[in-house]
């Protein structure tokens, strides 16, 4: 899996490099990061971190830590889990750049979002 | 005779049945188990331990139901283990009820994850209780999946939209009340436009003197809205029931007693049956709270609620599962 990813962001820091000089630095940076950053945590009826930001080409995954169910849903209808209860995961992966905001369709106060660069 | 004297409410400065001392005091006896009569206009409050003073007709009324709520079938966490156990007590506490209730609302969180055999193991249970007509609302753990799609065929039968309706039971009018679908990002309960023209439309023809109860999962007044606790449009509704000289609403999803009362309007809020959260802000989200086991039972627990006709009294009596 982490290969993978690997490959991906290779990929993608090639295509990069191809295009604005001043922004390859920053990208490489990012490429260099570990793949933590990929996690979110559901923890206490809230996202941590409540804002990610990740490479295109990213496979998040969230992770329901509570004693309650919880969901991770696009508020523009981009990804939308099952119900997770606890420990039960979910995976999306962005492929364009853009900002995400999503929430948990059972309890809507809990809020977050992914930015993809 | 002194003492009966002394907890009933004798200063009423703004003419609307409740003066704050009284108030407070019921407030107090939530959780332990209080009787607030609302009778001609003016509320009392009595702790149960009282009730065997009180004559039959202030005590019980002509038409006697109970609450039950947030059974969350499925759920197995150390908070509670065995939630059909605890839903099995409640069901023995109605039974051994003095008057027999007609029958029971329950205000949703019936399953924990929505799934056919939570539902299934909450129906067998409630066979076993002594009242057989269950009136449902639905609460968010309901709805999971399908859209409420399973929950409507299961217990939507006659209702409209999403799930809301209206009956009549002996002059009193009761409206069953979705706000548990369609959440916003952010947001609130919400009831949403539809409903809130089909409850316009419903309460148009009733007169003025009719005691009005309306039951919803999450609940219609700002209880803490923090943690989601309240209800995006409830002034809307409540709007279209300001003409009635009596409203009580009662609520779930929040798995502790408390109650407010705003003019004519009584807010009441049920314990669950399955397992107890933290009063507002006091903990750092509102996750099960873990009680010691031999604590459990005194923090879950029922609501018996009668209807004195003819004289707008409604009684709200919260009994724990101890």
């Amino acid at each position: 899996m982490r290969r993978s990813v690997f490959a991906v962001l290779t990929a993608a820091l090639v295509i990069g490099m191809g295009t604005i000089g001043t922004g390859q630095k920053n990208f490489v940076a990012r490429a260099q990061q570990k793949p933590e950053t990929t996690e979110v945590k559901i923890d206490n009826f809230s996202f941590g971190p409540a804002t990610l930001t990740v490479p295109v080409g990213t496979s998040v995954t969230w992770t329901n830590r509570d004693d309650i169910p919880h969901t991770v849903v696009s508020t523009e209808g981009v990804f939308k889990s099952k119900v997770l209860d606890t420990d039960e995961k979910f995976s999306f992966t962005f492929s364009k750049a853009g900002t995400y905001p999503y929430f948990c369709s059972i309890h809507p106060k809990m809020t977050g979002k992914v930015i993809v660069q | 005779m002194a003492d009966r004297v002394k907890d009933e409410i004798l200063h009423d400065h703004n003419d609307d049945g409740i003066d704050r001392r009284g108030f407070l005091k019921c407030m107090a006896w939530a959780g332990t188990g209080a009787l607030c009569v609302m009778s001609g206009g003016v509320l009392k409050s009595y702790s149960l331990s009282r009730l065997p003073d009180l004559s039959p007709k202030e005590a019980l009324g002509e038409l006697s139901f109970v609450q039950i709520s947030d059974s969350h079938m499925g759920f197995n966490k150390p908070a509670n283990p065995d939630v059909a156990g605890t839903l099995k007590a409640a069901v023995d506490k109605i039974n051994g009820l003095s008057a027999a209730p007609e029958f029971m609302l329950h205000t949703g969180d019936i399953s924990h994850l929505s799934k056919p055999e939570e539902f299934d193991t909450v129906d067998q249970i409630l066979k076993s209780a002594k009242p057989k007509d269950v009136f449902y609302v639905p609460g968010e753990h309901d709805l999971l999946n399908d859209d409420g799609k399973q929950f409507l065929e299961r217990y939507g039968k006659g209702s409209k939209g999403g799930g809301w309706y209206s009956f009549d039971k002996k002059g009193a009018h009761f409206i069953g009340l979705v706000n548990v679908m369609n959440l916003k990002a952010g947001g609130l309960g919400t009831l949403g436009h539809e409903q809130l023209e089909w409850l316009e439309d419903d309460v148009k023809r009733l007169k003025h003197s009719t005691p009005i109860v309306v039951f919803a999962h999450i609940p219609l007044w700002s209880v803490y809205p923090e943690w989601g606790w309240g209800t995006e449009d409830s002034a809307e509704a409540l709007g279209y029931l300001k003409k009635f000289g009596s409203v009580t609403v009662l609520n779930g999803h929040i798995h502790q007693t408390m109650q407010k009362v705003e003019g004519n309007v009584t807010f009441h809020t049920a314990a669950s049956t399955a397992f107890p959260q933290p009063q507002p802000g006091k903990a750092d989200s509102p996750g099960p709270m873990k009680v010691p086991a031999e604590q459990l039972k005194s923090v879950l627990g029922i609501t018996d609620v009668n209807y004195v006709q003819g004289q707008h009294a409604l009684a709200v009596v919260d009994s724990t599962l101890a």
